[in-house]
């Protein structure tokens, strides 16, 4: 049985990022806090991010799910680190066209995040890798339009 | 054991899925269709398609005499004294819903409890949830023990006699389990409750006899039985059923239509509003034919000899866990596992990259999967058509996923 098509999927960054995820944890210093599920299967991220002048200054995940949605979970805050709401939000953008297989703007720099375009091929996993972003957007959302 | 020939019954079964020959072990989600269902929708479809009950014309005839036959073979299948006892739906979910709404909001009121096990389906959870909710009636659950089975002493402690609605899934679709229906039915019986079965995972594999059962309302689904989708069964209890108000209003439910008023056809038409499944129901009828040519005890003896083998081919791996009783003979042919650090969705894709189905997630359980601390997990179920062979490739492909994975799970 060969498992050349897996390899599309589990590259070796994502495999890192799933056993040493960065971010791991909670922000305690009240930030936003973003709960988020996956119905269909269980997966679960629990984001806290801190948010100030309209730059995202610290994420952290915690949660439970398979390899693609951890591995994704601590790429996306590794990612949004240090950007401003607005280009987080257009980072997570370019991720859900990624995740359609849609051609993606050269200027943007994605970093490890490349490594996830392999799921696009594999639709059943398409929302284990934006559970993530999902949060994330969620939050600074909330944020700039607070109820 | 069947036979392999059984596998060419099912023309789906002989595809190459991702460069591998289709190995299906899915079957508690849903299982596949034979020949015969197939042939029998399209014929019905070819020849008789019209509506039932109304028509004058040679059609309308036929097909009202295929519907309401197959409503018979139902009524066989499962033991009714009457075929006014058969109620077709559109599955377990609808039977178990006109349960709730019908039976449940005309008999519950403030101070009465519903009881239901840690193990069910949210199928039947949920119902439960809501009935509860707009009745005031308390929700109770009877808790399960560590090998994933009821004690009737546990039981007979929940219900009590404030309780009255018991319903209780006949085998689980997680833990595989058989519960004692027939005994939970008499401790139900004896505090005065109503007994509901979720037949969805033990119609397609075991003899069902609702009259030995003595169960008052018993679910079940077709396209687990080698049926269709969107045909299922709810039966119940002639003089339950008689006292019941429908809860779908329209055609082909009733008897005479005033402007303000009207009323109901007789059992089982009042519970049916609409032009009902027509060609489902007959597809299941081909599909209980076909199950009992082969003999439910053989389809049950078949499966436990599959689940026995997986559970033994399957403990040879280091780090795999099963969930559920560890004696085949308490349970059916599903096998629950966790392979160690690695998680089920990711064990699924290297599976299915490898030609074979499992399911993976929480089942539609989640309440049961906190009980038994796990937020997912991968299931294998088996049908009349797998065989060793097909487990033998399931501890293959674990064994690839294992190796695949043990970079990190080291």
């Amino acid at each position: 049985m060969s498992s050349l098509n897996l390899d599309q999927l589990y590259r070796r960054v994502i495999m890192d990022h799933y056993k040493n995820p960065r971010n791991k944890g909670e922000l305690t210093d009240g930030g936003l806090t973003i709960d988020m599920n996956n119905p269909t299967c269980g997966d679960r991220i629990h984001l806290t991010l801190q948010v100030e002048d309209g730059i995202v200054q610290d994420a952290k995940f915690d949660g439970e799910g398979c390899s693609i949605s951890m591995a994704s979970a601590s790429m996306m805050t590794q990612a949004v680190k240090g950007k401003s709401v607005e280009d987080a939000v257009r980072l997570s953008k370019a991720f859900s066209d990624m995740m359609l297989g849609k051609e993606l703007d050269d200027s943007l720099d994605l970093g490890d995040i490349e490594a996830l375009s392999g799921v696009s091929q594999f639709p059943a996993r398409i929302k284990c890798a934006t559970l993530a972003w999902k949060a994330m957007e969620k939050g600074v959302d909330s944020d700039a339009n607070p109820k | 054991m069947l036979t392999k020939d059984m596998k060419s019954r099912f023309p789906i079964l002989g595809q190459e899925v991702n460069g591998h020959p289709l190995v299906y072990l899915d079957s508690a989600a849903t299982s596949q269709k034979p020949d015969v269902v197939i042939e029998a929708i399209k014929r019905y479809y070819e020849n008789d398609n019209s509506n039932v009950h109304r028509g004058v014309h040679t059609l309308g005839n036929r097909a009202t005499d295929e519907y309401e036959g197959a409503r018979q073979k139902v009524a066989d299948f499962i033991n009714a004294s009457s075929v006014q006892e058969v109620i077709f739906t559109r599955g377990t979910t609808t039977s178990i819903n006109t349960v709730a709404q019908s039976y449940g909001r005309a008999n519950l009121s403030e101070g009465d409890e519903i009881v239901i096990t840690m193990m069910e389906h949210h199928s039947n959870i949920i119902p439960w949830q809501q009935l509860a909710k707009e009745t005031g009636a308390t929700l109770k659950y009877i808790d399960l023990e560590d090998d994933g089975t009821l004690s009737l002493d546990k039981v007979e402690e929940t219900i009590t006699g404030k309780t009255k609605i018991v319903s209780v899934m006949y085998v689980s679709n997680v833990l595989g389990t058989k519960n004692p229906i027939k005994e939970i039915a008499e401790i139900a019986h004896r505090n005065g409750a109503v007994m509901v079965v979720d037949g969805a995972q033990a119609a397609p594999h075991l003899k069902v006899d609702v009259q030995d059962l003595d169960c008052d309302f018993f679910a079940f689904s077709g396209h687990k039985m080698c049926g269709p989708t969107g045909i299922g069964v709810l039966y119940g209890k002639k003089a339950l059923l008689e006292d019941m108000e429908p809860v779908e209003f329209g055609g082909e439910m009733i008897d005479f239509v005033g402007l303000y008023e009207s009323t109901w056809k007789e059992l089982p038409w009042k519970f049916e509003g609409g032009t009902p499944i027509i060609a489902g129901a007959i597809g299941l009828g081909a599909a209980i034919d076909f199950l009992q040519e082969i003999g439910l005890e053989n389809i049950d003896k078949h499966e436990k000899h599959l689940a026995a083998y997986a559970m033994e081919k399957m403990s040879e791996i280091d780090g795999l866990t099963i969930y559920g009783p560890a004696d085949p003979d308490l349970r059916a042919g599903i096998v629950t596992f966790n392979l160690d650090g690695v998680h089920p969705h990711d064990v699924a894709t290297v599976l299915d990259m490898n030609g074979i189905a499992v399911r993976a997630g929480h089942h539609c359980a989640q309440p049961l999967m906190k009980r038994l601390g796990a937020t997912a997990t991968a299931r294998a179920s088996f049908y009349v058509y797998n065989t060793e062979a097909d487990v033998d490739r399931l501890a293959d492909g674990l064994r690839i996923a294992k190796e695949y994975f043990s970079d990190v799970i080291s």
